[in-house]
Order: C-alpha cells, then sequence, then structure tokens
C-alpha cells in the first residue's frame, strides 16, 4: 500500500555505502508533486548514486527512501511502474530502430499493441526524432539517442521521470532541444522529474528547486534565485595580484559588502547592491596597496552559491574528483 | 499533443512471466540478422572443419563398413553450435547501460536470460541446418530416417543451451566482452579429448580414461547412433543424461551470476 505522503519523493536520512566509502551520507529529500528539482553537484558527489537507489537498481545501505509513495526496498515493482528514467549515457540498443525499441519497452511495461503503438505516436510528436525512428539506433546523432532515450522513459506514462545528466556530451542546440522537451513534459503533464545535473546553467533554467550534493551530503536546497540571493544580490569578483588575506580582511570591514570568500588569487564580493559597491571596493583595495588585476560585476550564480557552501568552485571540485578517481 | 497521466494507478503493469520471455526472445531474435559476426564464422567454420577432417584424416581411418563422413558429421554440428549465444550482446547491454534500463522495468528478472536463451535455441537448430545439407551433399544418410534427423537436430539444440550457460555466467560475471570471446575455449578440452578423429574403442591408456568421463564422448555416441546405427535407447539415454549434467552444472552457474547481477547490492 502506498503511504499517505504529500511528497512524490521522499527520503529520510539515506545512506549508500560502498565498502568503506560512503557515496551519499544521511540525504533527505522531500520533492513534490508536479516539480523539477534539480540535484547539482560535480562528477563524484553522488548524484547518480542517489538516482540509482530511486529508481530500485541500489539498496540503501541505510535510510528509507519512498518514490510515488513506495518504499524502493520493500516495493520495487509498484515503484518501477510509476517512474520513468534516462541514466547517464543513452542507455540503447544500437541494433534495434527506435521503434523497436519503444515497442520493446510497452510491452515490458504491460502495455498492449494498441496502447503501445499509440502512445509511440504521441512521444515521436514530443521528441522530433522524425523517419529516423524506423532507422537502426546506431545510425542516430547524440542529441537524437538522448530524445529516444527521453522517449523510452516516457512510453509508459510514468508519474516521476528521474533524468540523470541529460545533456552531458551533447551540443549546445541539442543540450536546448532537450530543455525544452524537459520543460514541455513538465507543464504539459504535470509530471514531477528529478534531474542531476553538473551544468549551473542547467539546473538554474530547469529547476523549481535545487539540491546542491557535495561529498554525498547535501549542503544546499531552495529554489535557485533564493540561493542565489542568499549570497547577495550582486557579485564583485576581483582577480589580485597582491596578498589575498589582506583584501579579504580589508573587505569585510567595507560597509556594503554581505560576504567575503577568497579562492586562488580570485576574491568573490557579495554584495546588496553592485553599482554603488563596485567604486568603494576598487578604491579600498588600491589604497592599501593591493594591486587588482581584474575587477567585474554581474549578478550571483549557483556556482557561487556552492563556493560559498564547500568553498570551492564546482569546475574545480568535479577536476578534484577526476584526478582523485586517476 | 500527448495525453497526461499523473495518477496513482499507473498505465503500466506487469506483463507476465511468458510474455516478458517472448519479448526479450523477439528482441534477441531480430538483433541476429543485423549482427552477421555472430552467425557467418558459426556456418563457415564448421564447413571448414568437416571438409579439413575428411580430406585429412579420411584415408588414414576408412575401413569397410566405417564411414569416416557420417562420423564427422556430428562433430562438425557440435562445433557449429558449442558457444552460440546472444552474451556478447548482453555484454554490451550491461556495458551501455541498457540492461540497467530493463531492470528499472518491472521484467521478471529470469526472462532476461531465458528471453536469451529461447533465440539462442532457434539460432542453433538453424546452425545446424547447413550442416546436415553438407552431410546430405556429400552422402551422408541417417539409418533413422527423417525422425532420426529431428532428434539430432533437438540434441545439437539442447546441447547448444547447455553449452551457452557457460557465456552467459561469463558475461554477467565480468561485463566483460574478452572474457566472453575466451568461453569458447572451456569447450577445447570437451572436444580434443573425446572421440572426435577415431571411434572411442581406439583411445587406450589415460586418455580411454579421460574420454569416459568426458559428457561430449555420449553426446557424439547418441549422435552419431542416429546417423550410423540406428535406435540405439541405450547411447540416447546417455547422450541426453551428459547433456543434462553439463546443462544442469552451466544453467546454475548462469542462474547465479544473474542473481548476482540484479541483486540491488
Amino acid at each position: 500500500m502506498p503511504n499517505n505522503s504529500s511528497y512524490t519523493i521522499e527520503t529520510k536520512e539515506l545512506v549508500r555505502e560502498f565498502g568503506r566509502a560512503r557515496a551519499v551520507d544521511r540525504v533527505n529529500l522531500f520533492v513534490k508533486p508536479g516539480e523539477i528539482y534539480g540535484f547539482l553537484g560535480p562528477n563524484g558527489a553522488g548524484k547518480s548514486t542517489v538516482v540509482r537507489m530511486l529508481t530500485t537498481l541500489l539498496l540503501p545501505t541505510q535510510g528509507t527512501a519512498n518514490v510515488a509513495g513506495y518504499d524502493v526496498v520493500k516495493s520495487p515493482t509498484e515503484v518501477r511502474l510509476r517512474i520513468g528514467a534516462a541514466l547517464q549515457e543513452a542507455a540503447l540498443d544500437n541494433k534495434q530502430t527506435g521503434r523497436e525499441l519503444l515497442d520493446l519497452q510497452g510491452r515490458l511495461y504491460g502495455l498492449s499493441g494498441s496502447i503501445t503503438k499509440n502512445r509511440i505516436d504521441e512521444l515521436l510528436e514530443l521528441v522530433d526524432i522524425g523517419n529516423a525512428v524506423d532507422r537502426l539506433i546506431e545510425t542516430y546523432s547524440g542529441g537524437m539517442k538522448r530524445r529516444l532515450d527521453l522517449a523510452a522513459a516516457l512510453i509508459h506514462n510514468p508519474a516521476i521521470l528521474f533524468l540523470d545528466e541529460p545533456t552531458t556530451g551533447l551540443d549546445p542546440i541539442s543540450r536546448t532541444k532537450v530543455w525544452e522537451e524537459i520543460r514541455r513534459i513538465n507543464q504539459e503533464l504535470g509530471m514531477t522529474i528529478f534531474l542531476t545535473t553538473q551544468y549551473l546553467d542547467e539546473a538554474d533554467q530547469l529547476a523549481h528547486r535545487v539540491g546542491i550534493i557535495n561529498h554525498g551530503k547535501i549542503v544546499a536546497e531552495d529554489k535557485p534565485d533564493v540561493l542565489k540571493k542568499s549570497v547577495g544580490s550582486d557579485v564583485i569578483l576581483v582577480t589580485l595580484k597582491g596578498s589575498i588575506e589582506a583584501a579579504v580582511q580589508l573587505c569585510t570591514k567595507l560597509p556594503s559588502v554581505k560576504n567575503v570568500e577568497s579562492h586562488g588569487n580570485q576574491l568573490t564580493v557579495s554584495v546588496s547592491n553592485g553599482a554603488q559597491a563596485i567604486g568603494p571596493v576598487a578604491i579600498a583595495l588600491n589604497d592599501s596597496g593591493i594591486p587588482i588585476d581584474e575587477i567585474t560585476l554581474r549578478t550571483p550564480t549557483l556556482d557561487d552559491v556552492f563556493l560559498h557552501f564547500t568553498g570551492l568552485r564546482l569546475a574545480e571540485e568535479a577536476q578534484a574528483e577526476e584526478w582523485k578517481d586517476l | 499533443m500527448i495525453k497526461s497521466h499523473t495518477g496513482n494507478t499507473p498505465l503500466a503493469r506487469k506483463a507476465g512471466f511468458v510474455i516478458d520471455v517472448l519479448t526479450v526472445a523477439r528482441r534477441a531474435i531480430r538483433s541476429i540478422p543485423r549482427d552477421p559476426e555472430t552467425v557467418v564464422p558459426a556456418i563457415l567454420f564448421p564447413a571448414f572443419f568437416f571438409a579439413v577432417n575428411i580430406g585429412m584424416f579420411q584415408d588414414l581411418v576408412d575401413t569397410p563398413g566405417f564411414d569416416f563422413k557420417a562420423f564427422q558429421i556430428p562433430v562438425a554440428i557440435l562445433f557449429a553450435v558449442t558457444g552460440i549465444s546472444r552474451a556478447m550482446s548482453l555484454v554490451l547491454d550491461i556495458q551501455g547501460g541498457y540492461f540497467d534500463r530493463l531492470g528499472m522495468t518491472p521484467v521478471t528478472r529470469l526472462s532476461l536470460l531465458l528471453g536469451l536463451m529461447v533465440a539462442d535455441l532457434v539460432l542453433v537448430v538453424l546452425l545446424t541446418i547447413p550442416v546436415l545439407i553438407l552431410g546430405a551433399f556429400v552422402g551422408v544418410r541417417f539409418e533413422t530416417g527423417i525422425l532420426g534427423m529431428v532428434v539430432f537436430v533437438i540434441i545439437s539444440g539442447f546441447w547448444g543451451l547447455a553449452f551457452a550457460g557457460f557465456p552467459y555466467a561469463i558475461a554477467l560475471k565480468t561485463g566483460n566482452p574478452a572474457a566472453v570471446n575466451l568461453s569458447f575455449l572451456i569447450f577445447m578440452p570437451f572436444i580434443f579429448l573425446a572421440p572426435v578423429f577415431i571411434p572411442r574403442e581406439a583411445m587406450t591408456s589415460w586418455l580411454g580414461t579421460v574420454v569416459m568421463y568426458n559428457p561430449v564422448t555420449y553426446l557424439l555416441d547418441a549422435m552419431r547412433s542416429l546417423i550410423m546405427v540406428g535406435w540405439d535407447l541405450q547411447a540416447l539415454f546417455q547422450g541426453a543424461l551428459a547433456v543434462s549434467l553439463v546443462a544442469i552444472f552451466s544453467m546454475s552457474l548462469a542462474l547465479w551470476t544473474l542473481r548476482n547481477r540484479v541483486t540491488r547490492k
């Protein structure tokens, strides 16, 4: 029997360990029906592991996870009937045509031949594969494979869609197309979408709420705008030639400054009004004899949020994880 | 406009075990002609092996009343059907993530393997046909007639299936194409420590002992009896028993590795 939670996805203290390594560390998630939830983090942060647990491919080590009202450990089949998923890299069979693959998916979900046929026709409108649907998948471009993968995930009209890095490796045009399709699915069907990404703009553009995960832990979670505002209305980026510690101390004392983060030779100064604050910041640094290489003003990004909560830029953290893998 | 469905009663349902098996099998059968690199060597190699064996050894072992061509047909069939499986495509499914996609559907886990085996059975039966035609072309006739030929094909099919358990076990355990390719090596001691070129009675000493415990010996005896002797029920029973023992061992391995692969640990 499903539980009566008002959340479509609900995890409590979810943990997954691989040997002695803890990949997911006490993650609590509460995703509402019809929401696009963006799960943002670098490679190796634990995003895919969470998705694999929520899609019944992996058992949690500790904690609970309910999807569509069913426990992923106790009722995996009930969960499977209600979810669709497109995991990292389009998981397709190159020796089938697109139509054959969709038909097979439909049959495995117990759909009759006529329902499967209707669903394929509907989905082909949505994912824009055109006549290529009757060609072998091995002839498809990367973008077409992603869109077919998305269609395969939707064949049984699931209530919840999991998308694990749906645009990784795609060119900008294909990426934009996939974004449009995700928005349409959410808006037209009211489908709950759980989206993992390592791209800041993807989370920013698509997600109603974003959870930032690093080293298996959620470090921040809210609407993208709220998260960005939490680090200030504007951000002044200063690249320095001189002492970074002295610059931090100096900027922290300025009246309009909300927060100062240093990283390498770069200073990220969060302020409430950038236009008013950039002058005093530049003058104060110059008067103190700290040479400025470059100074720019911009609105905050989710990368600034990531920096604020982890002390690292997202791209650098991803690179650090890759080095660790080597 | 795509139709909405967000209620708690899903459009999807469990299709059932038989439909699951047939669906997986249909996909696997469909991919056979699209995968000629699997099928073409399995047709050419046994024919080549048969021709070479006949050319090289016939004069050496030819004695009155002994038909070496008939003696060699089951060997050619074994080369055609042994190791034929969709294990390589299973590995590619695992590596490419498609196996995970199947794992997220409500499909019965066992059908993911059995469906492939149904396709193997179809392919193995089809592969026996060119060898039998070749045999007929060089004058080999079945003492047991058409019915014996059917039994011969069935035995070949079950042997192919029994051996296929090994590559599937390797595929599921390792997810490695190179390891699956090497699975044919398991067959080498089976075939070369069996009465392949000379009758069993001519094999003595340690080789005679090894041959006695080799299931392929009894398989060859059963198949040869259908061509050269007639309805020898003892030989057929021993052949069926030998195939069954190999099948029980290989299928247990395959099912154990399948369980490990789909267990969510």
